[in-house]
């Protein structure tokens, strides 16, 4: 293959990443954004999103109604409510009772809540342990753009991607839980004084964020046709990364961090020699680099709003 | 009726007495014999569990056979530890059961990183250790230290058989290389790289990957670019079935070909349809043609163990019986126990004749090689692939 159709088809593997990392990021972002906090078991909540997915499919293929164009939208929408109340509830039980505490004991207890559902996971599914194949719902042929082959399972993980970013963007800035959330983002006491029920909108925040992560664990099923009760460590880690290179508490800033950890994971293992040993050592040096030259992160500093 | 029918004389009730004494004696004698513990080390969580389950099913099966046999003198107990097939994990198992002076030895491992981070655990706290799973040879090579031994192969001999059956057998020339960074993954690249050269083949590119990584479009698309007739992999299950199924997704048509860290269950339930035509090759045959196999399945299933014995739990099962063995020869003594092990020769086992040589290593290295067929690991030889009914995917796209 021509070394410029290679980088054109590398870039793409590098955005079919960064879709699914802007994903998990954009949950670190509103939850920092609305209450300072990190949470660390959001990463566990992806993974979540993606059991609560392959559930819901083999539930409805065992129904007979696992045709996609039926059991796609059913699993999406299951997945998000069922995962959005978890990420509520998460943080009922670590965020809310330690409000008045050290960050660093909501650190420790998101943590904590992280290893718990994981542990869970791998002792009460079936079988939890083994890695679980994902069903092939999205269509497998693909075509070529000058050389470079784009697959039609990519193009709808891509649309879906997309979709829910819009979607975000749209909740945000039109709706009125959106102005609430932007309103508790830069004055959460002004916000009260305004009226806005600061409970209501920091469980919004939790169901929303929650709920993107559980679109980026289905589609991380579909798009590998595998998930492993595990895939949440990695994915937190890289979320959080990418969130804070675009900028945390900025939406917009989670979705460039994203696709650019994406870009460079994926680019470090396809240009540099011997570079998928150090596609890790590449992309968390880049987070490096953010946190020393940039601390703010790519959009941090310009945003006028948090959120 | 009823007053004669309870109604017990003393002459009765002696004899009764001296009946139920001589029908306990055996079952007092049991309770009687000295307790020596044994330990199990492998992973029973994580993406390498079912092999872990299988090899501690099995080590548990030996146990309860000697401790059912009137003849041993001692009662067997197990310490089961799960290493994770984590290195860390490992040494701190490994610790545990060391440092315990109850445990006399251990039958432990199916990793080879977990089996190379603990040798010097093993070593230092002077307990003999027999590995049931892992085939990095610096594992028996690296030293000559007296407590480590091990029953099944290594993966030299793997590798050798591996790549002449697919440059000499199967004819094809150019392979890809994709492994995993840990001693397992590098250590098999290294060796099927030297014997694939040897064998007339050549390598167009090789590429080291963390383990447990998810994505692997990166690695695969640049591997895809120089077109080689095999996608070879070494590591482990879970890393295995993300290659394969990744492979398929971007279109990689070439064979795919892994070692025995693929080669289990879970390969292919989880890979599914893609898993098809894939190759593995296993130190030993398969269980039921082993010269013990049949017998040990037959108990095996007798025990009602929940999970398959994998194709390492008749290892697992050989270790242990070769270290109680020693321990009914020499008594409870790690250092005793230990340079018996070591000596070991033509000992007759379910896996056919042990023997050991200088570095505990057994010398009997017989590999099998499997297709995986309609979801199942099919022996090569008893495959339809081999028969000519079916061609593998790899000679497939060839001829394309």
């Amino acid at each position: 293959m021509p070394p410029l159709e290679l980088l054109f088809q590398q870039a793409l593997n590098g955005l079919m990443l960064g879709v699914m990392y802007a994903l998990i990021a954009v949950g670190f972002t509103l939850f920092f954004g609305v209450l300072d906090v990190i949470h660390f078991s959001h990463g566990d909540i992806y993974m979540l999103g993606a059991f609560a997915g392959l559930s819901v499919l083999t539930g409805l293929a065992a129904a007979g109604a696992g045709t996609p164009a039926v059991a796609l939208p059913v699993a999406f929408a299951a997945s998000i409510v069922i995962t959005g109340l978890i990420g509520v509830a998460a943080e009922r039980v670590c965020v809310k009772p330690l409000a008045r505490s050290s960050p660093l004991m909501t650190l420790l207890a998101t943590l904590s809540l992280g290893l718990v559902i994981r542990e869970s996971v791998l002792i009460f599914y079936p079988r939890g342990a083994d890695p679980k194949p994902f069903p092939w719902l999205l269509p497998q042929g693909a075509f070529d753009v000058g050389g470079v082959v784009i697959r039609y399972d990519n193009l709808a993980i891509l649309a879906i991607g997309l979709a829910a970013m819009v979607a975000v963007d749209r909740i945000i800035n039109r709706t009125r839980m959106g102005a609430a959330i932007r309103a508790v983002a830069q004055d959460p006491e002004a916000a009260q004084m305004m009226g806005v029920n600061l409970d209501r909108t920091v469980d919004a925040t939790f169901f929303l964020g929650s709920g993107l992560a559980a679109v980026a664990g289905i589609l991380s099923g579909l798009y590998y046709s595998e998930i492993h009760f595990i895939m949440g460590v990695t994915g937190g880690v890289i979320g959080f990364s990418a969130a804070a290179i675009g900028g945390l508490g900025n939406v917009y800033g989670a979705i460039l961090g994203g696709l650019l950890f994406g870009l460079v994971q994926t680019m470090a293992a396809a240009l540099i020699p011997r570079g998928s040993e150090f596609r890790d050592v590449v992309a968390f040096a880049v987070v490096l680099l953010f946190l020393v030259a940039r601390p703010s992160g790519i959009l941090g500093a310009k945003s006028v709003e948090r959120v | 009726m009823r007053a004669t029918l309870y109604h017990v004389s003393r002459r009765q009730l002696l004899a009764g007495g001296a009946a139920l004494g001589l029908g306990l004696r055996p079952f007092r004698g049991w309770a009687q014999k000295p307790a020596v513990k044994l330990a199990f080390i492998g992973p029973l969580t994580g993406g390498t569990a079912s092999n872990g389950l299988g090899g501690r099913n099995s080590f548990q099966l030996a146990l309860r056979e000697r401790n059912a046999d009137p003849k041993a003198k001692y009662r067997y107990e197990a310490e089961i530890l799960d290493d994770e097939c984590k290195p860390t994990v490992a040494v701190q198992a490994a610790l545990k059961a060391s440092s315990d002076p109850a445990v006399i030895a251990g039958v432990t491992h199916y990793c080879s990183v977990t089996a190379i981070a603990t040798v010097d655990t093993y070593h230092k706290a002077g307990m003999p250790a027999m590995v049931w799973g892992a085939v990095l040879p610096e594992i028996t090579y690296g030293h000559k230290h007296v407590e480590i031994t091990r029953v099944n192969g290594t993966m030299i001999n793997q590798n050798n058989v591996a790549a002449d059956f697919a440059v000499k057998t199967l004819g094809f020339k150019t392979f890809a290389l994709v492994h995993d960074t840990t001693d397992y993954g590098r250590a098999h690249a290294k060796w099927f790289s030297q014997f694939v050269e040897k064998a007339g083949g050549k390598i167009l590119s090789s590429q080291g990957t963390a383990k447990d990584q998810k994505d692997y479009a990166a690695e695969l698309t640049r591997a895809k670019a120089d077109k080689p007739e095999v996608l070879w992999y070494g590591g482990l299950t879970p890393d295995g079935v993300r290659v394969r199924v990744q492979m398929e997704k971007l279109g990689f048509r070439a064979q795919f070909q892994g070692t025995s860290g693929i080669k289990s269950d879970t390969f292919n339930e989880t890979a599914g349809p893609s898993a098809e035509g894939t190759l593995a090759f296993v130190e030993g045959a398969p269980t039921e043609k082993l010269p013990g196999g049949k017998k040990f399945l037959a108990a095996y299933a007798k025990a009602g163990f929940p999970e398959p014995s994998e194709a390492y739990g008749p290892f697992a099962y050989v270790a242990a019986n070769l270290v109680i063995d020693a321990i009914e020869a020499v008594g409870p003594d790690r250092a005793k126990v230990a340079a018996r092990l070591k000596r070991t020769k033509k000992q007759d086992t379910i896996i056919g004749p042990v023997e050991f040589d200088e570095y505990g290593q057994n010398t009997v290295p017989l590999i099998s090689k499997y297709v995986s067929q309609d979801g199942k690991w099919v022996l090569w030889e008893d495959s339809e692939y081999a028969s000519g009914k079916r061609t593998l995917p790899g000679l497939k796209y060839k001829k394309m």
